[in-house]
């Protein structure tokens, strides 16, 4: 399991960096904390003929934290998001769901630029980023562009990135005083990407109802999404155990769950009600 | 005997080294001249090879030379079975490289030799291997119908039928008041090492010797098939045991790679090095484990057990390898566990399909009996309204039942008997240390959505026997003793172990004995290895036969110098003592003995294990509130280690249980092709386990009385969790006929049991 | 040999410069090159955290890291956290606790549990479980890993 044979670069700047990803015919990569990256090399399932190594490049490990909401540099680490005590009340969900992302040894190198590249169907970041309507900012030859994260994720590990973008920056809007959020997923163990997992928050209004209510999921289907119907089934409502019940019931029916080794469809969809319901009573709790 | 380091629970002397990173694993050897070696294999599950091109990729970078097949003059040699060696099996073992035909995804066509091992890497997109594709033979079940067959001239998939013996098993069912049949099935485990394997191989044509690193397990016995196989007498060839990380059984097995690599290295008169990397692993260790029985139990209206008769398929691969048939063959004489049945007939199969071969891994064919027959004794108790656990104490074999005869297995006749023991007292121990009155009142209940289960099963486990071990004391110049042993040690800790067993038996300190050699060559004259729970037994034993024999040397030279009687010699620790003078021990450096112990009878211990579980319903996850393993150990040597593999062994267990299995698709690809899909047991899966070690019954056939322990944990894990399953859901009526429990199979059986109950 | 770089960096303690192609992870350069083979590789795909070193102070799987990426950075492997005279506190509680017994994952376990501890040195059971789920052992079954972590949490205290 050797690494196939390619080129390395390390640019100090974005455009450097531009250039090279543009200069290889689309063979080019870029590598961050490169967790996901160098296992794909390892099997050989990915080829660069260059990495360009983005670590060097400036400004891109920045939390801010601002009226308009948590921006995310690219190379922000999950152990920085783990680290940075802001975020617990800045964005509880962000910091609830990368919890739960790999290992210990991997959360000191993985980075969110990385993991929405990458788009793993299951991972934590892409489901956060379409749960709370992010907006991905990436540059490339034609400039600067920002991506809505409904628009960003296409399928599995397939993005709107052209081969010369960079994710730049993650951009999760502004957390009100007001919001409840949930984060519920499931392994086969800890730090495996989940067979199902649910992201969600809602808005309290001042009649003690939820308004607002976005409902995002993971590993259920080729990419996050947020569930509409689902939604709708919270939107105006208080949050009651009945009430969860008829969520997470709603959340199952909208569903299209995959089967593989490790769950069937129909499991898959039963758990993606049972998280859902259980990730709205935290919510409430 | 006035040390008594035996039975002291003793720090490791091997851990100041792992600790500190300065093991020596094969690949930390590195040796000038070095080329390395990578392994294309096929990624085809079966076909007929047409032709393979290797010209493009001699042209590669750094490319040495590419080996196949058409290399070997009259073709690659096979490599022979160790355990169960029948003619029946000879047309089924494995060719060292493929030849005609490819039979499983991962068997090795060509061997890249090359500068680096990424660029041998690099050059297996330049060779051309054309293979005409035949269906696969995916399972047992498709294997048994034999439109396809993995080997013509045969035109079975079947290589094998072991029948086990005791009584008349059809009589007594012809009268049986109660009959109970299931069909339950195990999965497809493998004793993985986190240490993949390695073989490293020196030529020298001048003093015509070869030289083997990487050595494990057995390797008098690995030498013996590579003289054979490549002409070359076995004074000529030397094995080097490394550190070795992991065994299992799995690992030092005589695989393929230990013939090409010692070839490769004689082909191009170059050191050659080949490390297994984790993806050919998976594909290329010896599997294990996955065995289907269709069982049928015949009982008293009280639980008293009748006969136990049935079948089992287990599907072997897609060769007979060196251990291969243990798994089918033990599942057949264990399927009656600790329990006393007068009549038993089991047949068992081995189909051959188109997977990774089998061998064994640890407890191998006990872990599935255990499951097959716990399963059925709780689903018969159930049905009789009689509790699981009077049931077992009804028919657990008691001290004065010993030695108890159990089934003989054909055609290798080969008949045994439990050595010794009262089983009934481990299960109590542990309902005791469950604190049972407590646990057993959560039994099926529902609190804050998880239903409690308590999982109750006993077990046995064989130990030591076959050929002969060889131990050797020798005085250093130092006026140390050194102790050579011709077992292998696989990580467990036999250097402590053997040291504790010289030094009781030398009366010095532990200090004295101050190194402990094993697993290479040239240190005995003959001996064979860790297997089937027999280092300590086999290797400690012939320890207490050269101490012997070194004594009464060391009298004698002593006597000389002394110029007394030797019978009035001692050894004084670093002097011997006699007719009020002493001479230094240094001055006897060289003096050396060996000892044997050979032992054609097996140990077996025996214990029980209690879990308490919860089961959360809705998500089908289970967690571990507590769980207890007692086994009666015969004599624990080294409580310590004896309580390591016990845990250890367990947790292996728990990931049969409910993680590990190795899955294919109908063309027989393998789906698990990484450490992310074959799931090992993690640190956060299953915190709360306990060991008790007894040894109140020692086993009479060996002069320490200890029996082979590394098994207890993982034999009875299986059975254990199914039942503690089957207790919390038993309101719902879920019974689980096969492992592993993951979460959807649990939810799943959840739903076909609320389908049931709404008809 | 392929496109080649050279790369300075540190590794406990000393400085070293190594010629190598970028594609040769930091775990093969260390064993190989740098000939400090304490680093065990037991996947090269980023699962069993037996080739976990210390990059500036964080414990990392050196299978995922290139070792051109290391340029500049302080590496610490487990002969790093090792002397001659005697086992370390931690060294010692794993002794203690048989917390070892085929000794391949062991490095991994020694220099992720020093990152844990230096960090955090009152952390309790359930985080040391959390934290040690990036390193499979095989043989030992965790228990006594995490108890020796738990027992050597003292010598880390200020």
């Amino acid at each position: 399991m050797k690494l196939p044979p390619f080129e390395y670069a390390c640019p100090t700047t974005l455009n450097e960096a531009v250039a090279l990803l543009a200069s290889h015919n689309g063979e080019a990569k870029a590598i961050a904390g490169g967790q996901s990256l160098v296992p794909m090399l390892a099997f050989r399932l990915a080829r660069p003929s260059l990495l360009v190594d983005l670590r060097k490049l400036p400004g891109l490990n920045e939390i801010k934290i601002g009226a308009d909401g948590v921006r995310l540099g690219a190379l922000v680490r999950w152990r920085d998001i783990q680290d940075d005590k802001r975020l617990e009340s800045a964005h509880p969900l962000l910091k609830a769901a990368i919890a739960h992302v790999a290992h210990y040894q991997i959360r000191n190198r993985g980075t969110v630029g990385g993991s929405v590249a990458h788009a793993d169907p299951a991972a934590e970041m892409p489901g956060v980023c379409v749960a709370c309507d992010a907006v991905i900012t990436a540059a490339g030859k034609g400039g600067t562009r920002a991506i809505k994260a409904a628009d960003f994720f296409e399928g599995a590990l397939t993005t709107a990135l052209k081969p010369d973008e960079i994710v730049t920056e993650i951009h999760l809007p502004a957390w009100p005083a007001v919001r409840r959020s949930g984060f519920q997923e499931f392994a086969r163990r800890r730090g495996d990407f989940a067979m199902s997992g649910v992201a969600l928050f809602y808005d309290l209004d001042a009649g003690g109802k939820a308004t607002n209510a976005h409902i995002g999921t993971i590993g259920v289907g080729d990419r996050p999404r947020r569930l509409a119907k689902a939604e709708a089934a919270l939107n105006g409502q208080a949050v009651t155990e009945a009430l969860a019940v008829k969520v997470g019931e709603a959340a199952a029916a909208e569903v299209d769950p995959q089967e593989d080794i490790h769950a069937s469809a129909a499991y898959r969809r039963s758990l993606t009600g049972t998280l859902c319901e259980r990730a709205l009573l935290a919510a409430a709790r | 005997m006035k040390n008594t380091f035996i039975g002291q629970p003793m720090e490791r002397r091997e851990d100041l080294r792992f600790l500190r990173g300065r093991g020596e694993y094969v690949d930390d050897v590195a040796l000038p001249g070095l080329l390395h070696a990578a392994i294309l294999r096929s990624s085809v599950a079966h076909g007929k090879i047409k032709s393979i091109d290797t010209s493009a990729a001699l042209k590669r970078p750094g490319v040495h030379t590419v080996i196949t097949a058409a290399d070997m003059p009259g073709g690659p040699p096979i490599v022979p079975m160790r355990l169960q060696p029948l003619p029946e099996f000879k047309p089924f073992e494995q060719p060292a490289i493929a030849h005609e035909k490819v039979r499983y995804v991962g068997e090795p066509i060509a061997v890249v030799l090359a500068a680096t091992a990424a660029q041998a890497e690099d050059a297996f997109d330049a060779i051309e291997v054309e293979i005409e594709e035949l269906p696969a033979v995916a399972d047992w079940t498709v294997a048994q119908r034999n439109n396809s067959v993995l080997f013509d001239k045969q035109g079975t998939n079947r290589s094998m039928v072991f029948e086990s013996r005791k009584g008349d098993a059809d009589a007594a069912f012809a009268s049986a008041p109660y009959v109970r049949k299931e069909r339950l099935r195990t999965g497809r485990h493998y004793g993985l090492t986190m240490e993949p394997r390695g073989v490293m191989a020196t030529w020298d044509a001048a003093k015509g010797m070869l030289t083997i690193y990487g050595a494990a397990k057995v390797p008098f016995f690995n030498r013996r098939i590579l003289s054979a196989q490549i002409g070359l007498p076995v004074e000529q060839i030397e094995m080097i045991e490394n550190d070795v990380g992991g065994g299992y059984g799995a690992r030092g097995e005589f695989y393929p790679e230990d013939f090409l690599i010692p070839f490769a290295a004689r082909h191009t008169g170059r050191p050659v090095k080949w490390i297994e990397d984790r993806r050919e692993n998976l594909i290329a260790m010896n599997h294990a484990r996955e065995e289907e029985a269709i069982l049928e139990v015949a009982c008293a209206r009280d639980g008293t057990i009748l006969a136990i008769r049935g079948e089992v398929h287990t599907d072997m691969g897609a060769y007979m390898r060196t251990n291969g048939a243990v798994g089918a063959r033990n599942v057949s004489q264990f399927m009656a566990g600790p329990y006393r049945v007068p009549h038993v007939k089991i047949d068992s199969s081995l189909w051959m399909t188109n997977k990774t071969p089998v061998g064994t891994y640890r407890g191998p064919g006990r872990f599935e009996a255990n499951f097959f027959l716990e399963r059925m004794i709780d689903m018969i108790a159930e049905e009789l309204r009689i509790d699981r656990i009077d049931m077992r104490r009804r028919n657990l074999i008691t001290a004065k039942e010993q030695p108890y005869p159990i089934a003989t297995v054909q055609p290798t006749n080969a008949v045994d008997e439990y050595d010794s023991g009262h089983y009934p007292e481990t299960l109590e121990r542990a309902l005791q240390e469950i604190d049972w009155p407590r646990v057993s009142k959560l039994q099926g209940k529902l609190v804050d959505g998880k239903y409690h289960g308590i999982g109750v099963v006993c077990f046995i486990e064989g130990g030591a026997a076959g050929p002969k071990e060889t131990a050797r004391l020798e005085v250093n110049g130092d006026g140390t003793i050194s102790l050579y042993l011709g077992t292998s040690s696989v990580g467990q800790g036999v250097e402590t172990i053997f040291a504790q067993i010289a030094a009781d038996a030398l009366e010095v300190s532990i200090e004295r004995i101050r190194h402990v050699h094993h697993g290479s060559t040239a240190y005995v004259s003959d001996g064979y290895g860790a297997y089937h729970s027999r280092s300590t037994v086999m290797g400690g034993s012939a320890v207490l036969d050269a101490a012997n024999n070194f004594l009464a040397a060391l009298r004698e030279a002593g006597a000389k110098r002394l110029g007394c009687d030797a019978n009035a010699v001692t050894l004084d620790e670093d002097k011997l003592t006699g007719g009020g003078k002493s001479v230094p021990l240094r001055e006897f450096a060289g003096l050396t003995q060996e000892g044997v112990f050979l032992n054609k009878k097996h140990t077996y211990s025996y214990g029980s294990h209690v879990a308490h579980i919860t089961v959360d319903p809705k998500l089908g996850r289970i967690e571990i509130i507590d769980y207890v393993v007692v086994q009666d150990v015969g004599r624990a040597i080294n409580p310590l280690t004896v309580k390591g593999q016990m845990i250890g062994s367990l947790v292996q267990g728990l990931g049969g249980a409910v993680l590990e299995d190795l899955k294919y698709d109908e063309n027989g690809q393998i789906l698990t092709g990484s450490l992310a899909d074959y799931l090992l047991p993690l640190a956060s899966d299953f915190p709360n386990l306990r060991g008790v070690v007894l040894d109140k019954y020692p086993s009479p056939i060996n002069p320490l009385g200890a029996k082979g322990a590394g098994e207890g944990g993982i034999i009875a894990a299986g059975g254990c969790m199914a039942n503690a399953v089957a207790n919390a859901l038993s309101s719902l009526g879920v019974q689980p006929r096969q492992l592993p429990l993951s979460p959807a199979y649990i939810w799943e059986l959840l739903q076909q049991a609320g389908r049931k109950a709404a008809e | 040999m392929g496109w080649r770089m050279t790369t300075k960096f540190e590794v406990n303690g000393k400085p070293v410069s190594v010629n190598v192609e970028p594609r040769m992870t930091l775990a093969d350069c260390l064993r190989h090159e740098l000939r400090l083979t304490g680093t065990h590789v037991g996947c090269e795909h980023g699962v069993c955290g037996a080739c976990t070193v210390l990059v500036d102070g964080e414990a990392v799987r050196a299978c995922l890291m290139l070792a051109v990426q290391a340029e500049g950075a302080k590496v610490v492997t487990v002969e790093g956290l090792s002397n001659d005279a005697d086992l370390t506190p931690l060294q010692k509680s794993f002794r203690k606790h048989h917390a070892l017994q085929c000794g391949f994952c062991t490095p991994g376990f020694i220099t992720t549990a020093h990152a844990l501890l230096t960090e955090e040195p009152d952390c309790d059971a359930d985080r040391v479980r959390e934290v040690l789920s990036g390193n499979i052992c095989r043989c030992t079954g965790y228990i006594g890993i995490v108890e020796a972590v738990l027992d050597a949490r003292a010598a880390y205290k200020k």
